[in-house]
């Protein structure tokens, strides 16, 4: 029953203008420009292809221009060459990365959205006015109440009963913080005061008033109830994710995907399968986070109480025992063995000697820095140059972010990520998509996660339903790609739908 | 109390996982970590109370 478990990662940036009026959303929308203009032909997503970077008052769209944060820019929504979407949402610029089959390649393909940002962020400096400067960190809050998110999608069997799906990863979702919690100095809960707990696991945590719901910006819930597969809604669910920090660590990335998708397909295949339930996931969350020394009881529903950690054990060990009956192949042998190690190895870690997974855990490395720089310079908790430093462990400059001088572990090699920039995954859709934005881009009208529309020159437009994200794969439509000089052609051999 | 989940020592996992797989960098010691504290001192912002007192974000999903 277990499908493979298709999965991404949407990242939303923090964003921020120095020297010059701070407007977000034009911020975002300069950064994101700055990228597409330089590196490829914008195309749109559920847009008629535009060019926002068009303006009267200046025809070469690289010039260097007033940064007017008067100036209207269309909502930028750029389709990437490797099948990702790039975009702003809500005053952020978002990452989405393209459909990958598997937690290594999600890890891959974030990276390599990091870099991109990156990219963006160098060429973006280049248009803004002397003596002013553009941040961008990789972050889930600005320490004032304000949060945005780092979002997973999981492909799930739409068979089992969402109730299950609950069921599956509520207790994850609250205690998986242990070992992919990003942390924070301070306080944000309602209510709290802001210095009533010095550091915290997670960067998120503080911001969950719900179990279950639909909301996404307020009333925030545990388990979010979005219901857009953006594919065959009779075969399968998109499980949206917005529990998580967005990890600087790429172990602690892999593990995160890699323990919550285990944990789902081993509820595909066994729905009756008894999961860890807690009496109050929302109290939980919170509690877990700003404890870390990790010795919270949090209430379970049988009315016993358990650290963040034991569950966790639990939890492994189921993932452990799916993957010994069935071989793990929904998420990925070889990505099981290793992201069963090293979770295994972080849990064991944090309980005995928790500065032995700085290197894996990004709470613990960012710690590690804080209490350091603290005792050095005799720093009271929650000073100034404390909050500093964990904003910037998340800073996107490499002349200035903190996260990639702690020896955090790499996972993935530079030129697999230097290639991912470009190249799709080669396992799910995303391969048909950002094929034909490099190959047909001045044809293609929109790039959806679920269709591709073309301009063949004729009318009318030709729409390519994506309705499976397996499908539109290198070996089902490399060939056909590869032999279509144009869109026409690739539209006229199609022998079958690609979804 | 739930009964505490006997944990059997992965060595199986260990040994199918090659090394390859990662690079792990050595647990930072004592002297690396007074290297990244000097590193710290140079590059952190200036004026740590400006930075974080300007630092908004508008909420998002």
């Amino acid at each position: 029953m277990a499908v493979p478990k298709v999965c991404g990662l949407e990242t939303e940036y923090g964003i921020l203008v120095r020297g010059a009026d701070n407007n977000p959303v034009t911020a975002s929308a300069l950064l994101i420009n700055a990228y597409t203009g330089a590196a490829q032909e914008q195309v749109a997503f559920d847009l008629i292809a535009e060019d926002p970077r068009r303006d009267a008052r200046s025809p070469d769209p690289l010039d260097p221009y007033e940064f007017d944060p008067e100036l209207e820019y269309a909502p930028v929504n750029a389709v990437l060459t490797n099948g990702a979407r790039y975009y702003v949402d809500h005053a952020h610029p978002e990452m989405s990365t393209p459909e990958v089959r598997t937690p290594r390649e999600a890890v891959v393909w974030d990276r390599a959205g990091e870099e991109i940002v990156r990219e963006s962020l160098s060429a973006a400096q280049l248009l803004v006015p002397d003596g002013a400067e553009l941040l961008v960190h990789k972050n889930n809050s600005d320490g004032k109440g304000n949060s945005y998110g780092c979002h997973e999608n999981y492909l799930v069997d739409r068979a089992l009963p969402f109730g299950k799906v609950i069921s599956a990863v509520m207790a994850h979702f609250v205690t998986r913080q242990v070992f992919a919690g990003a942390g924070k100095v301070g306080c944000e809960f309602p209510g709290m005061p802001w210095n009533s707990v010095g550091f915290q696991l997670s960067q998120r945590a503080d911001f969950f008033e719900e179990e279950v719901g639909l909301e996404t910006t307020v009333r925030r819930p545990i388990v979010n109830t979005r219901d857009e597969p953006h594919c065959d809604a009779s075969k399968y669910r998109r499980l949206h994710v917005i529990a998580g920090d967005a990890n600087m660590s790429e172990v602690a990335t892999f593990v995160k995907v890699a323990s919550t998708a285990m944990l789902l397909a081993a509820v595909e295949d066994d729905p009756a399968m008894a999961m860890p339930a807690l009496a109050n996931p929302v109290r939980a969350i919170a509690q877990v986070s700003h404890d870390p020394s990790l010795k919270a009881a949090i209430s379970t529903y049988d009315g016993t109480t358990v650290r963040a950690i034991e569950v966790q054990w639990q939890l492994y060990e189921i993932a452990r025992n799916w993957v010994e009956r069935t071989g793990g192949e929904a998420v990925g042998v070889a990505d099981c063995a290793l992201a069963l190690h090293h979770w295994e190895s972080m849990l064991a870690g944090l309980e005995s000697d928790p500065a032995s997974v700085a290197d894996r855990v990004d709470w613990v490395a960012k710690q590690r820095l804080i209490d350091a720089y603290a005792n050095r310079h005799q720093l009271d908790p929650g000073s100034a140059a404390l909050r500093a430093i964990d904003l910037q462990y998340h800073d996107m400059r490499p002349s200035k972010g903190l996260a990639a001088r702690c020896g955090l572990v790499s996972l993935v090699k530079e030129d697999e990520v230097e290639q991912a920039k470009t190249q799709p995954p080669e396992s799910t859709r995303a391969y048909f998509r950002g094929r034909c934005v490099e190959r047909f881009g001045n044809e293609v009208i929109a790039a959806n996660w679920d269709s591709m529309v073309f301009d063949i020159g004729t009318d009318p437009l030709r729409r390519v339903p994506m309705d499976d994200p397996l499908r539109g794969t290198a070996e089902l439509v490399a060939n056909v790609i590869d032999n279509s000089a144009t869109a026409d052609e690739l539209v006229a051999a199609l022998a079958e739908p690609i979804g | 109390m739930p009964d505490r989940i006997q944990r059997k020592k992965s060595e199986r996992q260990g040994e199918e996982v090659t090394d390859a797989e990662t690079s792990p960098a050595e647990t930072p010691a004592l002297d690396d970590l007074d290297d990244l504290l000097d590193e710290i001192d140079e590059i952190l912002e200036e004026n740590a109370e400006e930075f974080v007192r300007s630092y908004v974000q508008k909420g998002g999903e």
